[in-house]
């Protein structure tokens, strides 16, 4: 395969997407899938089949974004910005809505395009996602897929790569914000021959499902990401380590690894050339602590999934003690825009410490929720209330939660603040992966922070005593309080105990399990103090531990 | 696809560095971890997974130290030195957080030392005296364990386990039977023998019964001993360790 | 690994625990990773996808063909919460239980069955006629709250809806 090939391939299918009358995009990703898109899929191909309309294309494509409102179907657009959407469609709606091609729009379904949750967005990583065929490498190729890959290891050097990224100021979209560019030299520096390039797909924190999406919705894009990042560093052999919670993706990820290898994009000699790249599969099998960087590659080798202390880092000695290039899926999605329009052009969207755009998926009480992908800086408030739509049934705003079980509650006082890795921070969260879950007037504060806490000591994985016996004691005393049991000593203890926590724990799991609690005893500490009892009303205990013989 | 080479050690050349312990001025080869330096040069750090001779496990978490310039306090077991490091060992914090992870570990399960075989030989019992941990302010969760006396000359009682893993450590890296893992995760983790079965069952077990000499509490312990009786020496892990590398 | 490997092949290739040919998918998979250790998830994932779940024997036809150590391989076995070492029930029931899913009342839903079957996540009611797991978070937000029955995915249910669908199957 080379570039004249992929030339070939796109004019052959804009060839074939003239002589169409009309193109129908079905949602296929996992939620619009779970609501019946599946039955609406075949119900249009019936009918395309019973009319006899060869020039009419019904096309399974991956996630639109609005996914409280599917099955999602668009209708003759190939940009995101797509005009005619239909929502909520049933396999009883196909024959109307197939009858309408030629006519006037079926408005009883419409869904409106002119709102914010779709004119605010800016799409690098999901550029794709619900527009081409996930299963189709020509329909990524089409749209200028490979191209960057081809390029850099045919026009460019190792270097060229590396300084494109470095430029690109792109940050790990994992959750730690460490810059890719840094973490990709020191690999590419390693003396070492054997290296491997992972890409962490373990996407563990509740409520979070970009990840999921971009695999479901545009694999190819992931593993060409993956492909130039071991032509930077070196590395010949690369592993996708992804949770067996998403049979879809997995499913699509391995169509696509097929598909590139049959091209020769992946494989021995990628592209005609000297270097090789072969992509493997690793299923998770259910244990969050595994996105975790040095239990991810544990979980690889066959282990059980325990993290070990860094230094030294994965960079340095990473799977099977050999130098390894870990990053997330939607950082390595970022990579081939990134080497095929320039570090400078990727720098020039977001702000300074943060580039680029973010995905993030909104989920709880708002009223849109669903996958979105914003510019980084884009004011918190901004993406709640426009893009979101708010808060549903009349309620009001209360917190939004970011960076899942790692991350922290922010009040509403900190809805004009710019979303940046640096000022979410501050502000007692983090970036996280993306997860946004948005709480209204309803939520105790409390049980959120027990629920966050019940998650971590579930997921702990009982190698460092803090985490261990810490996070069931820290579970224990936030439900003593929400149940209203507890005692001013107690929140004193529980304040502590998150100190103790937070510093000593061996690994990120452990380290940031405190911040729920934290962020919420931050901004919302009066619903701890109103469930307290005075403390003469103590409940007794015995509890001594006697060190004489 | 190839799968990964064999790690080879070429052996590079150790430098030597100074660093400063808690006022003392120590030269170590930087490969040394904190706490070998420390232990080499007569400062006592608090530890429990660690053992001499086995590899470095990083999990209890009681040998943490501050390093000047870096915020988060460290575990002196994993951390290897560096020139001009300045070391604390025993801040206010550092004794603050050692006696909160041991009470957090008293509380885990069932330490009751008045009739534990170990009493007066445990290393869990004495860190608490060492660090001042005197009371416990979390609740026990008061689980109950099972006790197995299957072995014929061993006792594993799993009341008294602080899943420190130097059983499984010794049994693979020194006897290599690798008898012992740990089952579950988190605060259901339980060192088990072969299928999780009784110990005296074991295929594997060679009952050299090293595992029971460096276990720190009196979880593995010799059968037909009375409270108080089982003192246990573990100073030949260091010395099989060394002939091991030999071979 | 490459000693390893050559280490396998000197040993005995051990024989299944009975002659089920879903043993011949599982050897498959072992073969493809040249019998090494470090295809221990993938090859437990292949059982439990052939089997339905792990029992002693599989994982010590597992350790011995992969040359492993039992407690090994009951380590990694338990680690993980999607392998399961006891028989499943007829039908599952998988209670999402994602922080979506949680802020839109998933705890009624496993109250409701746990009053309604007496089981709890992670139990089989007696009988073996239903399963009920719970699950971090399916990905399905949108449709919160949600749960998979026998692998159907069910999305913005009420306790009692839930319950009306489970006695359909059951």
């Amino acid at each position: 395969m080379n570039l004249e090939d992929l030339s070939d391939i796109t004019e052959e299918v804009a060839e074939a997407a003239k002589s169409r009358r009309h193109c129908v995009r079905v949602c296929m990703a996992a939620s619009c899938q779970s609501c019946g898109s599946g039955e609406v899929l075949e119900g249009l191909q019936a009918q395309a089949k019973q009319n006899a309309d060869d020039d009419v294309c019904i096309k399974p494509v991956g996630c639109m974004g609005l996914c409280s409102a599917g099955p999602l179907v668009s209708v003759d657009s190939d940009q995101p910005a797509t005009e005619l959407l239909y929502q909520d469609v049933t396999a009883d709606d196909t024959e109307e809505l197939y009858r309408s091609l030629d006519d006037d729009p079926l408005e009883r379904l419409r869904c409106r395009t002119d709102v914010p949750f779709f004119s605010r967005q800016q799409k690098i990583v999901l550029r794709n996602s619900g527009i081409i065929d996930p299963e189709q490498i020509d329909d990524y190729i089409a749209a200028g897929g490979y191209r960057s890959l081809m390029r850099a290891v045919t026009e460019m050097t190792r270097e060229d790569v590396l300084r494109e990224v470095k430029e690109s100021g792109l940050r790990g979209r994992g959750g730690g914000g460490y810059p890719a560019g840094l973490k990709w030299a020191t690999v590419a520096m390693a003396p070492e021959p054997h290296k491997y390039v992972i890409c962490n797909a373990d996407e563990g924190d509740p409520g979070a499902f970009m990840d999921r999406a971009v695999l479901e919705s545009d694999p190819h894009r992931v593993l060409e990401g993956m492909a130039l990042a071991g032509y930077a560093v070196g590395a010949e052999h690369a592993y996708i380590y992804i949770r067996a919670e998403y049979p879809l993706a997995v499913e699509r990820l391995k169509t696509a690894i097929k598909q590139a290898t049959k091209k020769g994009l992946l494989g021995r000699r990628i592209c005609e050339t000297a270097h090789s790249f072969e992509v493997e599969v690793r299923l998770g099998a259910g244990a969050f602590v595994c996105g975790e960087e040095t239990a991810l590659m544990a979980s690889i080798e066959g282990q059980r999934g325990q993290p070990r202390p860094r230094p030294p880092y994965p960079a340095e000695e990473g799977l099977w003690k050999c130098p390894t290039l870990i990053n997330n899926v939607e950082t390595l999605a970022n990579i081939p825009a990134i080497v095929g329009k320039g570090g400078a052009w990727f720098k020039s969207i977001g702000t300074e410490r943060s580039t680029g755009t973010k995905v993030f998926a909104l989920a709880g009480r708002i009223a849109n929720s669903g996958l979105i992908e914003v510019p980084m800086g884009i004011p918190l408030g901004e993406i709640v209330n426009e893009i979101g739509g708010g808060i549903p049934d009349g309620r009001r705003f209360k917190a939004v939660q970011t960076g899942g079980p790692s991350g922290g509650c922010l009040p509403e006082q900190y809805l004009d603040m710019p979303v940046e890795y640096d000022t979410l921070r501050s502000a007692g969260s983090i970036m996280g992966s993306g997860g946004m879950i948005v709480m209204d007037e309803t939520s105790s504060m409390v049980d959120v922070a027990r629920y966050f806490m019940e998650f971590c000591m579930d997921e702990s994985c009982g190698k460092c005593v803090p985490c261990r016996a810490g996070t069931v004691q820290l579970y224990g005393l936030l439900d003593k309080i929400a149940d209203g049991e507890a005692t001013p000593s107690d929140l004193e203890l529980l304040e502590e105990l998150c100190d103790v926590v937070q510093a000593t724990s061996l690994c990120g799991l452990g380290q940031t399990a405190p911040n729920p609690v934290l962020s919420t005893l931050r901004y919302f500490r009066h619903e701890y103090e109103e469930k307290l009892r005075p403390e003469s009303e103590r409940m007794p205990r015995m509890q001594i531990v006697t060190l004489d013989d | 696809m190839t799968h990964p080479p064999v790690a080879s050690n070429p052996g590079p050349k150790v430098r030597v560095v100074t660093l400063k312990i808690d006022d003392h001025d120590v030269g170590a080869r930087e490969t040394d971890s904190i706490l070998e330096i420390a232990h080499a040069n007569g400062i006592r750090i608090p530890a429990l997974c660690y053992l001499d001779g086995l590899s470095t496990w990083g999990a209890c978490r009681l040998c943490m130290v501050e390093i000047e310039g870096v915020s988060k306090p460290v575990s002196a077991c994993s951390t290897t030195a560096s020139e001009g490091m300045k070391i604390t060992t025993n801040s206010e914090r550092l004794k603050r957080y050692r006696r909160m992870i041991l009470e957090l570990l008293f509380a885990e399960r069932n330490h009751v030392c008045s009739v534990c075989v170990s009493n007066g030989h445990c290393e869990l019992q004495d860190l608490a005296a060492e660090c001042g941990m005197d009371h416990v302010r979390v609740p026990y969760r008061n689980a109950t364990y099972n006790i197995d006396s299957s072995h014929d000359l061993f006792r594993v009682d799993h009341n008294r386990c602080v899943v420190c893993t130097r059983c499984v450590r010794v049994c693979d890296e020194i006897e290599g039977a690798h008898t012992w893992d740990v089952m579950g995760r988190g605060v259901n983790c339980q060192v088990i023998t072969d299928l999780n079965q009784p110990w005296g069952d074991s295929q594997s077990c060679t009952s050299c019964g090293k595992c029971v000499q460096v276990c720190p509490t009196g979880a593995l312990v010799k059968k037909g001993t009375a409270a108080g009786e089982m003192e246990k020496h573990d100073d030949f892990v260091p010395y099989l360790a060394q002939m091991r590398k030999r071979q | 690994m490459l000693m390893e490997r050559q280490n396998t092949e000197r040993r005995a290739a051990p024989t299944p625990p009975d002659d089920d040919k879903r043993w011949k998918i599982v050897n498959v998979t072992m073969r493809r990773n040249g019998y090494s250790g470090h295809a221990l998830i993938e090859t437990l994932h292949k059982v439990q996808d052939c089997f339905g779940y792990l029992e002693d024997r599989s994982l010590r036809y597992v350790a011995m063909s992969l040359g492993l150590p039992l407690s090994k391989v009951y380590g990694v076995a338990t680690f993980y919460h999607l392998f399961t070492l006891k028989p499943q029930g007829k039908h599952t029931c998988v209670i999402c239980t994602g922080t979506a899913c949680y802020i839109k009342g998933s705890r009624e839903l496993s109250t409701a069955i746990e009053d309604r079957y007496s089981v709890k996540p992670g139990q089989t009611t007696k009988g073996n006629e239903l399963s009920v797991l719970s699950a971090r978070c399916i990905g399905s937000c949108g449709l919160a709250p949600t749960v998979v029955l026998d692998g159907k995915v069910l999305g913005q249910l009420t306790a009692a809806e839930l319950i009306d669908e489970i006695e359909e199957v059951v």
